[in-house]
């Protein structure tokens, strides 16, 4: 009896052990996007087609990393990113395979899909000026450049540049300045910056409604977030901040993707590519643009909630392959120019 | 005999080849990166962490072993109250905390909204307030929830202490605190010294507070080269690095203690304690207070308001995720705590240089960010469970899938190599209880080498595998980067749950989870804190009115 239940506790200690097998009708997706914002779309998904999923979640270049070492064996089937940098890193990285869905040329415009069909784009956002209209004048805060001016007399707020989208946004000033200028940039913005880089992008904005900074730079589905929140003081916020276009006179606003892509090792293409064939059609892209106040990438379907009173804006088309080669560069420079 | 040998060294083996396959990256040349490095952030990460040691340090010290001395030494008010609940605050992670005080004392919190409603203030113009989000505020949250690694392990030593020896102190004319210095202090100094060591290689390796308050230090130097660089190898490099400084810490206090190893013997009766004056029993209730109120009641109540405020984030796939974090801590906890008594007897028994060397190596785990023994064990791991794939494929047309790093496995061992040492140093210094004469009585007795670890050391020994056990439940409970790089699919923690949303700037959100991971972590740390106060040898014995 005695030894029974030893084994039992043996069998339960040891039950770690038992590999993970996937089965036929299933999509197993590595996702940099956080689990409570792309569940909802995942169990829709769920119903509607009847394929399960299974869920693992993580930061971009970690989730690539994995890619790169499980190899041919990686369960994963789908790679979804909150950036469009990792998803050209990946392609270039070798763990997507190229797919091609008459749905998905319909749904995604070439701008926001791989040439080759390694990635697609499903949501996009721009990442924007804001101020307080009550002590800064607009004019003078009209492009990313002008916030790096040595007499501009406002203090700047933004994120450390371990942040993603502040790589990508420095990696497009490499693209269009080269790299002499991008320094110089990068040293003009730290030298007005308000306070030490810290906290996300809402912090960004709610500095400014707190009189931390006068400007902030942020992605546009934060303010977009704060101005569908029910919060008091999140309302609070949206009434002492404007948000401003920036660079409308040139090449216009930079402009960053989520996406996904189906991997080298997907043992079940059919199904992955359903699955980003759901997440590009009217419902799911709503969904982005209603929940998550993205902007959806799918010609057919209107930005919706807070975002639409936003407006239209101009958008910068760079070549999104340049900001993926500049990213490394992006960095060094930031560090050399003791943006933390 | 020499089985032993060749079980230590298997273990140790084992255990190191993640951090052995990270340091080969020293060799591996990497370009310009070290340049730039050097020219641009690595002094400000070297001089933060040095910074961030001293006053962890400094602060974990004083209260860590201040109340440990106060509550198993002396007596004044609430003292038993304070004895189990100073423990609290290791079930709440540092990045739990930072949180949440940020959450209370940030701008739109309800602290700094108070004060402007107060004194009509409008914005932060008109007002000076602390930043949380620095280094002074980095130390304090991590003295806050770090001291109780002090306090846990200089409280065990003065109560294995046994009376005779603090006896002599008194009979030779020293009083309480001159007996503090002079004789329970340096007594106890290994276990004070484990216990900062602990304190000190987490407060090295956090990576969520110091990365939530925009502190730059090794930790986060290494994942922005790694992930934001895209060097893995300088990120290796720079681990190793890390890994070398604390060995060498650890090295300078073995050699300052070097024959001096005490054993003591003799009665363990009821421990006297010293009465206090009145301030002095003030000053022990407000000391013992002040890290209980800050480092748990506080937060952990602030946490209960908020839970309540976003219930909607309580579904059903909590119990899930408690499950499986408890599931995951208990099952190291065991895995650790035998495999360090193995390691440690094997190492008493065959105390060779070999033996000696391998038994660090395989501590040294601890001394490493999380993420970066993912990278070591991913790199090993991947490789031998795409050989067996490709053996099995080729020989018997079957695909293994990945048997290591698709299931718990891997994650499990990461788990391991990572804290290990922690089970490790508190089982070895209360090894030195053992004498070399009951090991002798034993084996005379006819006793088996194994059959004396079990049935000896076992018995004697037990306050301290229960606390290495706790240690390392707890420390899994809370691991966050290792778990997220590693866990197979399907796997979600509370943890990884909590640093999402909070990372997301969703804190009152996030402390549904939080709160959830302390009170898993809480219950244990209870009990065990219960069974180390019973577990005092000699304590059953007690006369009932003495």
């Amino acid at each position: 009896m005695k030894q029974i239940k030893y084994g039992l506790v043996l069998v339960f200690i040891f039950s770690f052990l038992v590999p993970f097998k996937s089965f036929a009708s299933e999509v197993n997706i590595y996702s940099a996007r956080q689990e409570h914002l792309i569940k909802p779309l995942l169990d829709i998904f769920q119903e509607q087609t009847g394929i399960s999923y299974r869920l693992l979640t993580g930061q971009g270049p970690a989730l690539l990393e994995r890619l790169k070492s499980e190899g041919i064996n990686s369960p994963a089937d789908v790679l979804l990113t909150v950036d469009v940098g990792n998803l050209v890193a990946a392609k270039q990285s070798n763990v997507l395979r190229p797919v091609t869905s008459e749905v998905l040329n319909a749904n995604i415009p070439s701008q926001y899909r791989d040439d080759e069909g390694y990635w697609y784009g499903l949501s996009a956002r721009s990442r924007v000026i804001y101020y307080a209209p009550d002590r800064v004048d607009p004019a003078r805060i009209s492009t990313y450049e002008s916030l790096a001016d040595a007499d501009l007399g406002y203090r700047v707020c933004v994120r450390s540049s371990s942040n993603i989208y502040n790589q990508s946004l420095m990696a497009s000033m490499i693209a269009h300045h080269g790299p002499e200028k991008a320094y110089e940039w990068a040293r003009g913005l730290v030298d007005n910056f308000g306070r030490r880089p810290q906290d996300n992008d809402t912090g960004q904005i709610r500095a400014v409604a707190s009189g931390e900074c006068d400007v902030a730079i942020a992605n546009t589905y934060y303010f977009g977030r704060l101005m569908s929140s029910q919060d008091r003081s999140d309302q609070q916020v949206v009434e002492r901040v404007a948000l401003l276009w920036p660079n409308q006179e040139e090449r216009g606003a930079h402009m960053n993707l989520s996406g996904a892509g189906v991997t080298m090792s997907s043992k079940n293409v059919d199904a992955a590519v359903a699955l980003i064939e759901f997440l590009s059609q009217e419902g799911a892209q709503s969904f982005y643009a209603a929940e998550n106040n993205e902007y959806p990438v799918n010609p057919r379907v209107e930005p919706s909630g807070a975002v639409k009173e936003l407006g239209g804006f101009k958008a910068d088309s760079l070549n999104l392959s340049d900001i993926e080669k500049y990213s490394a560069q992006a960095l060094r420079i930031m560090d050399r120019a003791g943006w933390r | 005999m020499r089985i032993w040998t060749f079980i230590l060294l298997g273990i140790a083996c084992l255990v190191a080849a993640p951090v052995v396959v990270i340091l080969t990256y020293l060799v591996i040349p990497s370009g310009d990166v070290w340049s730039h490095l050097a020219a641009t952030v690595l002094p400000g990460y070297i001089i933060n962490s040095l910074w961030l040691m001293l006053g962890v340090g400094a602060g974990t010290l004083i209260l860590g072993v201040g109340t440990a001395w106060f509550v198993t030494m002396t007596s004044f008010p609430w003292r038993r109250f304070f004895e189990w609940s100073l423990i609290m605050p290791l079930a709440v992670p540092a990045y739990v905390i930072a949180f949440t005080y940020t959450g209370l004392l940030e701008y739109s919190g309800p602290v700094q909204t108070y004060l402007r409603e107060l004194f009509g203030w409008s914005s932060v113009a008109d007002y000076w307030f602390p930043q949380i989000r620095s280094l002074p505020g980095a130390i304090i949250m991590m003295t806050l929830v770090f001291y109780p690694y002090v306090y846990m392990l200089s409280r065990a030593a003065f109560l294995e202490q046994s009376v005779s020896v603090l006896d002599a102190g008194r009979t030779l004319g020293r009083n309480a605190g001159s007996t503090f210095v002079h004789v329970a202090l340096p007594l106890a100094r290994p276990a004070i010294v484990g216990g900062l060591a602990l304190a000190l290689m987490e407060t090295l390796n956090d990576f969520g507070t110091v990365e939530f308050f925009a502190v730059d230090t090794f930790v986060t130097g290494i994942y922005r080269t790694w992930l934001g660089l895209g060097e893995p190898g300088v990120a290796a490099q720079l681990g190793s690095i890390l890994m070398l400084f604390i060995l060498a810490l650890i090295l300078m206090e073995r050699w300052s203690r070097k024959g001096k190893v005490t054993y003591t013997v003799g009665s363990y009766k009821r421990l006297p304690r010293y009465s206090l004056s009145r301030s002095g029993s003030a000053a022990a209730f407000f000391m013992c207070l002040f890290p209980v109120f800050f480092g748990f009641i506080l937060p952990v109540g602030a946490m209960l308001a908020w839970t309540v405020q976003t219930w909607a984030y309580v579904d059903s796939r909590f119990i899930q995720m408690a499950l499986t974090s408890l599931y995951l801590s208990g099952i190291t906890a065991f895995i650790a705590v035998l495999t360090a008594l193995v390691l440690s007897y094997g190492h008493r028994l065959r105390p060779g240089k070999l033996n000696s060397a391998a038994v660090r190596m395989a501590g040294m785990g601890y001394a490493v960010p999380g993420a970066i023994i993912a990278l070591g064990i991913m790199i090993p791991f991947t490789f031998v469970d795409n050989f067996i794939d490709g053996f099995a494929r080729q020989y018997f047309n079957y695909s293994t899938g990945l048997i290591l790093t698709g299931t718990w496995t891997a994650l499990i061992f990461a788990y391991l190599v990572r804290f290990l040492a922690v089970s490790y140093n508190t089982v070895e210094s209360s090894m030195a209880k053992v004498t070399p004469s009951m090991d002798g009585a034993a084996r005379t007795l006819g006793l088996s080498a194994s059959k004396t670890l079990f049935r000896v050391y076992g018995p004697i020994m037990r306050p301290s595998l229960l606390t290495a056990a706790v240690l390392v439940f707890v420390d899994v409970m809370k691991e966050l980067p290792a778990t997220l790089m590693m866990r197979p699919f399907g796997l979600q923690t509370l943890a990884i749950r909590s640093y999402e949303l909070a990372s997301d700037g969703l804190l009152k959100e996030s402390s549904a989870s939080s709160l959830a991971i302390v009170a898993v972590g809480i219950i244990p740390v209870i009990m065990l804190s219960f069974m180390i106060s019973k577990a005092r040898p000699g304590t059953k014995k007690r006369m009932p009115s003495t």
